[in-house]
């Protein structure tokens, strides 16, 4: 089975999943939705007729015009298809097909900065933002824990290896969104450092916003990186552990080439497979707890979107926002498995 | 597992120094929530989060321990009872209650509240008044209960904000050396004669109750000297006492991360067991599963569950399972790809056992050791997961978790106003108790994998 053949199963699978994601948060959201709906439409006409009091008059009596209302509601019901249950099969195929061109409808109650109530423009606003705050962060965490870990590796058992694995296992024990009301209540209250609210005051379309927006950015990604780094350069110092003991080290080291630069240099190179697979996983990871971490920083991006259509149940974000979630969790875990695919040429020929 | 490997983990494990320290924080643990489960009634965080059990508690208090490290003592706030004695003569019962109170802070008591309940007919008359230190008697109220021709049962409190209280003071004004109609009542009675600074030492509270023709029957009488300090760990916004909301969690913790993480390692362990041993077909379509559960957005879903179907803390256990068999299950599988090549294995199959027998009976007990690991492991996620759960307001209401007092510390605003008692044990219970899971799940994992023992 070669590298094409794994990719088109993985592929498969991927899509697969994005379907069954979509038809669970359907089924788990839909009843509600169409009473929603329904409550909507009713309000809808009722109160379009109270506007016109010309039709108002023209009836005879209560009864006349609460039948005149029905009526109007049913016909408009039946227009958008909600006369039909939620879960009957041509509505779900239409839902999901609409959600699969990315056409998520209107918002109930949230909208864009813009004004917007289109669901599609919301996510658009929010979504770069927290590939801005978790991209920046897990490189950071990268960067830190690839040096960190290597450096630890090379002289194990040294006091850097040991306090490198000490605070690994100390710093992935504490929530991250804990550690950001600590980091909050240290250097936004006792020292005022950084805004307790990482969303920015000025308007998006100010020249001065990308600066105040990175102002604001810099606890969030001090948290994040500060509790991530740890378990990084400890999973890096256990694939280089395993690299330093291949023959081909051991044949470099008797050959008596510099041993820093067997670490830095040979020895980073073949952990780099690993490596690169991890950062794919961490950061879809890191996504889904993005909503409860944004939610503390009060950052504007899809986490906290998420938070707050869930406090009103804001439901066409619901079912938006899981869509474009699961779609990037699945982009990277994709991702991740054609680096691992393409590096280690066992996976292709074993599954 | 034969019963040597047994022994032979136990020596081992007991030569691990972090794995000794998970056990001891976990023994810990554990002895706090049985002595909770027994000491602290149940009807007390059944009434977590209702305000009227609350009352008498002040409202974010510092915990009193702070008083140790400080120079001036921040007043305590003090529930006290009383010391009661009797008299009668002839017709008139007397009953005198005393409340003790040795008062060494650097601050005046916010207020007081005097509680009591009384069984009587027509009236009785109740009288205030407190020793002070410097021998001063003070007058503070003289009442008659509301008059009543059958036997009532009455209950009142009063506080020191009480018009009469005040009036009854400045009558008295001749003892202090300074204005003190614009001062508060508790301001009065706790100053200094000559200028309106705090008197330390020991103030007697007596509450005389008078009587004709009955005996007096009071009960649950208690004086609250309001402070800005109470309990071991403080109070919130809605005057709870946290040590209790902290000590419920415990055991709360332990059960929502020890079921989850047994639950899901038992079902990861038999499903990836049975495709590993089945192979072919039967394993590609098992795993094919296992990776559309694994693809899934756990904490995503795990919100639209709570949302929309239940947040019973039992079903969350339910939600929080489905998402973490998964890796489990991989890994189970690639070790049980291995064993069934053992010949002991194609032994029991050529004697005809049964697929279900050599699974539980040969294959499973050889992974035994690793799902103990695993099961430690996987604890404290489940518990993280659990608190951000409830943190985002998902909880279940009626068990306050760690979680949920954190929730409500951020609601009010907790870290705004610098209450560092409610936000910081919370989330360092919640560290500890991960913490001890992972050393004993590393410590079992070093000796189960000889590999990463280095």
């Amino acid at each position: 089975m070669g590298l094409k053949r794994y990719l088109v199963t993985r592929g498969i699978t991927m899509f697969g999943v994005l379907m069954i994601t979509l038809l669970l948060t359907i089924a788990l959201v839909g009843s509600n939705m169409d009473i929603i709906l329904k409550q909507g439409i009713v309000f809808q006409v009722r109160s379009e007729i109270t506007d016109n009091p010309t039709i108002a008059k023209s009836f005879s009596g209560p009864q006349e015009f609460e039948t005149f209302v029905q009526q109007k509601i049913d016909e408009r019901i039946k227009i958008l298809g909600l006369d039909e249950p939620w879960y009957s099969p041509q509505k779900i195929g239409y839902t999901m097909f609409k959600i699969l061109i990315l056409d998520f409808g209107n918002a109930t109650f949230l909208t864009s900065d813009t004004g917007s109530s289109n669901v599609g423009d919301i996510l658009l606003e929010k979504i770069p933002k927290t590939v801005l705050l978790f991209t920046t962060a897990t490189i950071i965490i990268s960067i830190i824990g690839i040096l960190l870990g290597a450096a630890s590796s090379s002289k194990i058992g040294s006091k850097t290896d040991r306090l490198t694995s000490a605070f690994a296992v100390i710093s992935s024990s504490f929530p991250v969104w804990w550690v950001g009301m600590l980091m909050i209540f240290v250097f936004s209250f006792v020292y005022q450092i950084f805004p307790a609210r990482a969303t920015p005051e000025i308007e998006p379309n100010d020249p001065g916003y990308f600066v105040a927006l990175m102002y604001h950015m810099t606890l969030p990604v001090i948290t994040i990186v500060l509790i991530g780094f740890g378990t990084w350069a400890y999973l890096v110092r256990n694939f280089m552990v395993g690299i330093m003991q291949e023959d081909f080290i051991m044949a470099k080291k008797t050959m008596g080439i510099n041993k820093k630069k067997i670490v830095y240099k040979h020895a980073l190179k073949n952990a780099a497979p690993p490596i690169v697979t991890i950062l794919a996983l961490s950061l879809s990871g890191s996504l889904g707890g993005a909503i409860i971490t944004e939610a503390v920083f009060d950052w504007p991006g899809m986490g906290r979107l998420y938070f707050e259509a869930i406090s009103v149940m804001d439901l066409p974000i619901i079912i938006g926002s899981t869509y474009v979630l699961t779609v990037l969790f699945l982009v990277s875990i994709f991702i991740a498995d054609i680096l691992y695919g393409y590096f280690d040429p066992r996976v292709r020929s074993n599954s | 597992m034969s019963n040597n490997a047994a022994i032979d983990i136990k020596r081992e494990f007991a030569k691990s120094v972090l794995g000794i320290i998970g056990i001891t924080i976990i023994a810990a643990l554990i002895i706090i929530s049985i002595v909770t489960l027994i000491t602290i009634p149940t009807s007390t965080f059944e009434e977590w989060n209702n305000p009227e059990k609350w009352i008498l508690y002040p409202k974010t208090a510092i915990p009193i321990w702070i008083n140790y490290f400080m120079m001036e003592k921040i007043p305590e706030h003090q529930i006290i009872t009383p010391k009661i004695f009797e008299a009668s003569m002839g017709d008139v019962h007397t009953t005198s209650q005393q409340y003790l109170i040795n008062f060494e802070f650097h601050d005046f008591p916010s207020d007081f509240i005097y509680e009591f309940e009384t069984r009587y007919s027509n009236s009785q008359l109740i009288s205030l008044s407190v020793l002070r230190p410097d021998g001063i008697l003070l007058n503070l109220l003289t009442a008659a209960l509301p008059f009543s021709e059958t036997e009532t049962f009455h209950m009142q409190r009063i506080f020191s904000t009480d018009g009469m209280i005040k009036k009854n003071l400045i009558m008295q004004a001749d003892i202090f050396n300074f204005d003190i109609s614009k001062v508060s009542t508790t301001n009065i009675i706790f100053s200094d004669t000559y200028e309106n600074k705090i008197l330390k030492g020991n103030y007697a509270f007596v509450i005389d109750t008078y009587d004709i023709k009955n005996k007096i029957e009071l009960s649950d009488a208690k004086l609250i000297l309001g402070g800005k300090a109470f309990g071991m760990m403080g109070t919130d916004e809605l005057r709870r006492d946290l040590a209790v909301g902290l000590l419920w969690g415990m055991p709360l913790a332990l059960f929502i991360g020890v079921s989850v993480a047994i639950g899901s390692v038992t079902v990861g362990l038999v499903y990836g067991v049975y495709s590993g041993y089945k192979g072919k077909k039967t394993d590609e379509a098992m795993m094919r599963f296992n990776d559309v559960i694994y693809a899934l957005p756990a904490l995503p879903f795990l919100i639209i569950l709570a949302v929309t179907i239940s947040n019973s803390i039992f079903l969350m256990i339910g939600f929080l399972m489905i998402f973490s068999w998964v890796g489990i299950a991989k890994i189970s599988r690639s070790m049980s790809l291995q064993i069934k090549t053992k010949q002991y294995i194609e032994a029991a199959k050529i004697m005809g056992q049964k697929d279900s027998k050599i699974i539980f009976r040969h294959i499973i007990p050889q992974l035994l050791p690793y799902a103990f690991a695993s099961i430690a492991i996987s604890v404290p996620a489940a518990i993280t997961t659990e608190a951000g759960l409830s943190f985002l307001g998902l909880g279940d209401p009626s068990f306050p978790t760690w979680g949920q007092i954190l929730h409500d510390a951020n609601t009010y605003g907790a870290v705004a106003q610098g209450l560092w008692w409610w936000i910081v044990p919370p989330g360092l219970l919640i560290a500890i108790t991960g913490l001890a899971f992972v050393f004993i799940g590393n410590a079992l994992d070093a000796i189960v994998n000889p590999k990463l023992k280095r």
